[in-house]
């Protein structure tokens, strides 16, 4: 899993409450079986109409490309389990989503590469959303000092993170490998619990 | 120390306790399906790391298979490969397939339940949010993206924080014509889409308590429909009768022991709940939905409302008005299938009330059956005769029309009133505007073609 520690980064804003994972990709672009090559489908029927051309009113259609952030309104990533979209929002681009709250499945696909979900005060990311419907908004998220501050303004505001997702994270491993590392732990549980033949 | 249901089952999973709180899970079962597990056996492989216990694993293709002429080869290219990518891995890593065609092949959560894979006290994962719908037997069950299906597969535990516990009570007897699946959106429709985030729900009442296995099953399903890891139900006299007997139900000579333990998982008196909620089933009329989350349900008979930002953009996606109402609005299509409705007794419900009947010329009515052992049974039954002489066309099992992820798919600006779990923009199909509902709601909005409140017509 690739590191993350600060990030410095325009932002994209898609002001919208319980943002599901079939916007975020469409069931019928879940056909590849790599984790690569899903940025083209990301919001791809809100990014584009019918007819194929792009819907310029889109947030995401009229972002930059450079932009590593996405704001967005609360329970981001509701609906489906597919891990598609943590890959196609990584692979588009985006290190990190600032959201008032987020669906518990999208949190922890997110957190398994290398995705921060942050957490922030609705009023915060209100005032973030004002901003910048007014002027280009830079942030800085800080994963060490769990803050996310606004450049040219005074805004700021610390994050919750669970410290040990944190040090993933700063380190860039994954649960897997220290799972791994408990094999043995995990054989004689399974044999040595009761209603073995049962469950 | 009195305890929940769900911290029963959890705890006696719990192979560790880490030092930040978080448990390592031991899981009893995997399901694994087309979609979200080659990425999972493409990491094992880069790990250089076997499947641990190739046995608590089983595998089907749903959810991107064709619904006609399963026998023939699969015609689009990248299904073709997702589905030989799904054989390849089970076979090179002894993984039990219940491949297209094959007899117990069939929707992840309707197959586990059905087979007697899914048992009472057990920890079930899959890549798949409605991974809840097994809780209906008395398991923890819920659903994991692809990296943790990995995780599974080689460790056979995860690791997570232990959700909090939510009760949800519904008490009273439902009138006729309300089903399951309106209890459901009645709750979700309460409690709205974030309503359940980080909770585990029992449901519990004697609402539930009347409900047959396959009825719970519809409610711990759409769980995930207000935000909840999970939900399940105390297994009792009917949950234990439903497992008994089954393809994969412990033998006869294990039936002793297993009765004995699941007895025993129950919430204990006076075990504290985090969140509570009551309902009265009385009040509780069909429901149906007028956006774009599931959260956007009414009584069928109600005024759409329309005030909160969120509620403008999906009545704008859906062409509706506020305060306009849904009876008498005429729609294009109807799908029964899914693992919320896609089981017998959906099915028995259906053909009961159009038996004899023609569906409205304009519509186009799929019925889908939830897996091959459904099928088979309607046929055996003679509910696939007499749902085509009414105009359905009875499909082979997949998830189909519920995520159009395969070709059936809703036109762009279509009505479809389905009897899935999702009613989110673009599901059924680009531009496809769903309207979800109880199996007879949707049966009667065939017969009609447009929405009825189905209470009107039953005699
Ligand atoms: S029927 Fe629908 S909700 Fe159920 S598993 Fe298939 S796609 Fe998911």
């Amino acid at each position: 899993m690739e590191k993350f520690s600060t990030l410095i980064s325009k932002i994209v804003c898609f002001d919208a409450d319980d943002i599901d994972t079939d916007q975020v990709i469409p069931a019928r672009f879940l056909k590849r079986t790599e984790k690569t090559g899903f940025g083209d489908a990301l919001f791809h029927d809100l990014r584009y109409c019918a007819d194929g051309s792009l819907r310029d009113s889109f947030p995401l259609n009229l972002a930059r490309g450079d932009e590593q952030v996405l704001v967005a309104g609360k329970n981001f990533g509701c609906g489906s389990s597919r891990e598609h979209a943590a890959w196609a929002l990584r692979d588009f681009g985006f290190r990190a989503i600032l959201a008032p709250s987020f669906a518990d499945i999208f949190r922890i696909n997110a957190l398994n590469n290398g995705l921060l979900p942050v957490i922030l005060p609705a009023e915060f990311i209100r005032e973030i959303m004002t901003l910048s419907a007014r002027e280009q908004v830079t942030v800085l998220v800080d994963l060490e000092k769990e803050e996310v501050a606004v450049s040219g303004t005074s805004l700021r505001s610390s994050f919750p993170v669970d410290a040990y997702r944190k040090r993933c994270l700063l380190n860039g491993y994954d649960d897997t490998g220290l799972m791994l590392t408990m094999t043995e732990e995990i054989l004689r549980f399974e044999m040595s619990r009761p209603y073995q033949k049962i469950i | 120390m009195k305890k929940t249901l769900f911290d029963k089952i959890w705890d006696a999973h719990v192979v560790k306790k880490m030092d930040n709180g978080s448990d390592l899970l031991f899981i009893d079962r995997q399901f694994i399906h087309e979609v979200t597990s080659p990425q999972a056996f493409a990491g094992l492989r880069e790990r250089g790391v076997p499947v641990l216990f190739p046995s608590r694993v089983t595998a089907t293709a749903d959810h991107n298979v064709p619904t006609r002429n399963q026998h023939l080869p699969v015609k689009d290219e990248m299904s073709a490969k997702q589905i030989r990518e799904l054989e390849k891995n089970c076979r090179e890593n002894g993984v039990e397939l219940f491949g297209l065609g094959h007899r117990y092949n069939g929707i992840v959560h309707v197959i586990g339940p059905e087979l007697g894979l899914t048992r009472p006290g057990m920890t079930i994962v899959c890549g798949d949010s409605h991974t809840s719908t097994h809780g209906a037997l008395g398991t923890v069950a819920f659903g994991i993206g692809t990296s943790q299906v990995e995780q599974v597969l080689a460790t056979q535990c995860l690791l997570g924080e232990k959700p909090k516990r939510m009760r949800i009570t519904v008490s009273g007897k439902l009138s006729a014509g309300v089903a399951a699946k309106d209890v459901i959106l009645h709750i979700i429709a309460a409690l709205g889409a974030a309503g359940g985030n980080g909770h585990f729900v029992e449901y519990a009442g004697n609402t539930v308590d009347a409900m047959s296995v396959e009825e719970r099953m519809t409610i711990c399903n759409m769980s995930i429909e207000m935000g909840a890891r999970g939900g399940l139900i105390a297994p009792d006299e009917k949950t234990m009768a439903y497992v008994a007997g089954r393809t994969f139900s412990p033998p006869p000579g294990d039936m002793n022991e297993a009765l004995a333990y699941w007895s025993s998982l129950y919430t204990d008196a006076g075990a504290v709940f985090d969140a509570e909620y009551f309902f009265d089933a009385e009040k509780i009329v069909p429901m149906i939905t007028y956006g774009t989350s599931p959260a956007q349900a009414l009584p069928v008979d109600g005024w759409i409302p329309g005030n909160a930002e969120n509620e403008k953009r999906a009545l704008d996606y859906m062409h509706f008005n506020a305060g306009d109402r849904l009876v008498g609005k005429k729609i294009d299509f109807v799908f029964i299938g899914s693992c919320t409705n896609g089981r017998i007794e959906d099915l028995r419900a259906v053909a009961g009330l159009v038996a004899g009947k023609k569906i409205a010329e304009s519509v186009t009515a799929w019925i889908v059956p939830g897996s091959k052992e459904v099928e088979t049974q309607a046929r055996a039954e003679g509910l696939d005769r007499i749902l085509e002489s009414a105009g359905f066309e009875f499909r082979q099992p997949g998830c189909s029309a519920c995520l159009g992820m395969n070709e059936d798919k809703i036109p762009g600006g279509k009505y479809c009133v389905s009897t899935g779990n999702r009613n989110f923009e673009g599901r059924q199909g680009p531009g496809a505007r769903t309207i979800l509902a109880a199996p007879l709601t949707a049966a009667a909005a065939a017969l009609y073609g447009y929405i009825k409140d189905v209470r009107t017509i039953l005699n």
